[in-house]
């Protein structure tokens, strides 16, 4: 009895084990955020240079959509870049962007350049709007559903992994 | 290219790591001394390779070589070069090549300077510490190379986050990994020790000032971690409760407690089991930090980019190093028996007992940082556990073991009488009474903890001093006797007082600063002024300016109190364009008797200024403490003591 005492430490250290492994599983980019399934904020944004339309929360309503935030200076947007042209060549869903703190002219070359995955874009040259949708980083992407409300919050890039077991079920679910 | 070369070397310790991991097994059965020496050259080897590694690396962020990820995502070239070299370890992949650097380097001072100790000891120890090394520089490479390169290559590197742009954070890192990693050879020699069947006298003067080096660095890591939170993070506190704050501070505690526990198996020869788990679990605590950083299985300042494999890859690691040594204690543990007995009242049951506190305060902490993360697996809350938890769960445990500490140092080793003790510190709990009543008369506070914060920390103080005048015999003998008593005092015994004047220096700082804070805030334009008792803030210019590699905006300000004008601090708004990002420099001005600490949130659309004025008595004496406990812990680890006769007749058997 007494030697079995000495095994005690290894069997919480297997229940700390599993406990770890549990909250392994926990996807921690899904932060909490206060607006998720409210309504997206206000917001009507000017286009970035060289473009006709800008971008407000008008433009939201109708059809389930992503936003997008991004920046000319976001070295992550350019891995999840492919992913979005991909969505937009395929018409999947639209795609709005927030070009979020850039230098005037900068996200329109950068466009230029990568390529357009976007239908509409606004300019939050001082990350007004950015602030409202309590962004943390660039790229930060949300869902919007046909009332537009905010679903989903995505943080960080959108990898082909990210978009076929994250985004697009949750955009599949909100189309129902 | 640079970069494929440190790619390469970095294999080669992974290679050299695995030799080392099981060379000393075949050593051990062949019972062959050249397969010892090439453990040895081989541990020393590893860490070359490693060095020139983390060199090369050094190198791509200095030149700011934009085909490497890391470097792209983590520096620019606006940068100051004290940055650029800080940038390596300013992120996962860099300070994970730390980490392994740090460990090999352990090792290869384990095979140089490790020749005094039993060849058996050490040759396992070694082969614990290869293992350990190739776990970690298998994740590395496999789930985190630094040199991964980036096509194409940005023109530009996106910075590195600008809180890390502060000299008391460049530094930070390294002393915590120091710590943090310096423990795996307590470890490694603690299971050594198992396998070899021999945990005694000898095993805890060997192990003893490995531990105490790990327990400076972590000292040394975790003030200065603290102090650049107070300068840098401008909330004008110390210490968070974060989740990785704690995870430094576990395995602090657990260090704490194994070196006194070592005592006790150096003079008594027994608690050993106890130690042997102290020395396993405090490194294992320090996996858990590394694991609760670097999985993402938590959010935080200090947290890095998030990655499931890495997650898993580490809890596997985690899973067979803790798990393995556990086992192992379960199965060899029961075999090791004491020699000494002793009383309940005597230096072993006070250092048992202080040890228990220490560590049911441990578990407190683990408990809160934990405790949410277990809430979200059950039942898909998030909750946060915040300091209010901490300081109702942990003090109150510490309490009892910092009274203790001021008595126990005076107990005789296995037999002592209470009585006698008391008797003998009767001076010093008498002072410390009389300071405390002192204090209350002149400053009330409005709570009677706060006057036994100040009682306690005038008893360690008055307890560890007692015990030094008993020890140099001041009362009664010539002054030139004294003096060369206290020159030869024992390297361990200073080493100890010094330590314990630290930790009542720290308590008097921590009640200082918790109860006799003042603070206010307000909005202020130019010329406007705050009142904070007798206090008065002003605030004498605002301006924009801009520096190499940020913006800013200056508050100049004096501070009177009454009539006089005891200071002028400059507080500091940053934005870095780079990363988008603000820091906020405070204005602080110290005196020995506190800190006044001005600091301020962003200008309001009418131009005014949002600011926040504390007075924070005692503030300085925390650093202070912590310089004496490190300063203790390295006079107790280099003057320790001589290795007696009968350590000299084991070695030669």
């Amino acid at each position: 009895m007494k030697r079995l005492g000495f095994y005690l430490p290894i069997a919480i250290f297997a229940g700390v084990v599993i406990y770890l492994a549990v909250g392994l599983t926990l996807d921690p980019h899904k932060l909490p955020s206060t607006l998720i399934d409210k309504p997206a904020p206000e917001f009507d944004l000017p286009p970035i240079e060289g473009f006709e339309q800008g971008l407000s929360s008008q433009d939201l309503k109708g059809e389930v959509s992503l936003i997008n935030i991004w920046g000319s200076w976001c070295v992550s947007c350019i891995i999840e870049h492919p992913v979005l042209m991909e969505i937009k060549k395929n018409n999947i869903v639209p795609i709005y962007g927030i070009d979020w703190k850039d230098p005037p002219g900068e996200g329109a070359v950068w466009l230029k350049k990568e390529g357009n995955p976007y239908t509409l874009i606004g300019d939050d040259a001082a990350g007004r709007v950015a602030i409202d949708f309590g962004v943390t980083g660039a790229p930060e992407t949300f869902i919007i559903d046909k009332e537009g409300r905010i679903r989903y919050k995505y943080i960080g890039p959108i990898t082909p992994e990210v978009w076929n077991e994250i985004i697009f079920p949750v955009v599949e679910e909100l189309r129902k | 290219m640079i970069a494929e070369i440190g790619h390469f070397a970095l294999i080669l310790g992974l290679v050299l790591a695995l030799v080392q991991a099981l060379v000393p097994w075949w050593g051990l059965r062949a019972n062959n001394p050249l397969l010892v020496r090439l453990t040895e050259r081989v541990a020393i080897a590893q860490f070359g390779f490693i060095f020139f590694s983390f060199l090369a690396l050094t190198y791509l962020f200095v030149v700011s070589d934009f085909s490497v990820a890391v470097v792209v995502q983590n520096s620019h070239t606006t940068k100051p070069l004290m940055y650029k070299i800080a940038g390596v370890w300013g992120n996962h992949e860099g300070s994970m090549l730390l980490w392994v650097l740090i460990l090999a380097l352990f090792g290869a001072f384990l095979a140089r300077r490790g020749s005094k100790m039993r060849a058996g000891l050490r040759i396992r120890a070694l082969g614990i510490q290869g293992m350990i090394g190739f776990a970690f520089i298998l994740f590395l490479v496999f789930t985190s190379n630094p040199f991964a390169r980036i096509f194409p290559a940005p023109l530009d590197g996106l910075g590195l986050n600008p809180l890390l742009q502060d000299p008391g954070l460049v530094f930070h890192p390294p002393f915590l990994y120091l710590g943090y990693v310096g423990l795996s050879t307590a470890f490694s020699l603690a299971a050594a020790g198992l396998l070899e069947g021999k945990i005694d006298r000898i095993w805890a003067r060997h192990i003893r000032p490995w531990v105490l080096s790990a327990w400076c660095f972590l000292t040394f890591g975790i003030g200065l971690g603290s102090w650049w939170a107070y300068h840098e993070l401008g909330w004008g506190g110390w210490w968070f409760w974060d989740p990785v704050e704690n995870a430094s501070f576990m395995p602090w505690l657990f260090a704490t407690a194994l070196f006194h526990s070592l005592r006790v198996v150096e003079k008594r020869e027994a608690l050993k089991s106890w130690t042997v788990l102290l020395a396993i679990l405090a490194f294992s605590f320090s996996l858990i930090g590394t694991f609760l950083v670097r999985s993402g299985i938590l959010t935080s300042v200090h947290a890095f980019a998030v990655d499931p494999t890495r997650g898993v890859f580490l809890l596997v690691l985690l899973t067979l190093a803790i798990g393995g040594a556990l086992a192992l204690f379960g199965y060899r543990a029961p075999k090791l028996k004491p020699l000494g007995s002793f009383s309940p009242v005597s230096r072993e049951s006070g250092i048992m007992i202080n040890n228990l506190f220490i560590i049911s305060a441990c578990l407190t902490v683990f408990l809160g940082t934990f405790y949410p993360l277990f809430v979200d697996a059950l039942t898909g809350n998030k909750i946060s556990v915040g300091a209010p938890y901490f300081n109702i769960t942990f003090l109150p445990i510490m309490i009892p073991a910092l009274v203790l500490l001021g008595a126990v140092v005076r107990l005789p080793w296995k037999k002592g009488s209470l009585k006698q003790v008391l008797y003998e510190l009767r001076f010093a709990l008498i002072s410390a009474l009389v300071i405390g009543a002192l204090v209350a008369w002149f400053f009330w506070a409005d709570s009677v903890v706060a006057i036994g914060g100040v009682v306690l920390g005038a008893w360690i103080a008055g307890g560890t001093l007692t015990d030094l005048a008993k020890r140099i015999r001041l009362k009664g003998s010539p002054i030139k006797d004294v003096l060369s008593r206290a020159v030869r005092l024992p390297g361990a015994f200073l080493g100890m007082a010094i330590a314990h004047l630290g930790v009542a220096v720290i308590v008097l700082a921590i009640t200082g600063v918790s109860f006799w804070r003042v603070e206010t805030i307000g909005m202020m334009d130019i010329g406007d002024q705050l009142h904070a008792g007798n206090l008065t803030l002003k605030l004498d210019k605002a301006f924009l300016g801009s520096e190499e590699n940020y913006d800013l905006l200056q508050g100049d300000f004096t501070i009177w109190d009454g009539t006089e004008v005891v200071a002028a601090v400059v507080v500091q708004k940053r934005f870095y364009p780079v990363r988008g990002t603000e820091t906020t420099e405070a204005g602080i001005h110290s005196t020995f008797w506190g800190d006044y600490y001005v600091t301020m949130g962003p200008q309001a659309e009418d131009g005014k200024l949002a600011v926040h004025f504390f007075r924070n008595p005692l503030m300085p004496w925390m650093w202070f403490g912590a310089i004496l406990l490190v300063i203790g812990g390295m006079v107790a680890m280099i003057g320790g003591h001589k290795p007696s006769s009968k350590a000299k007749e084991s070695k030669a058997s």
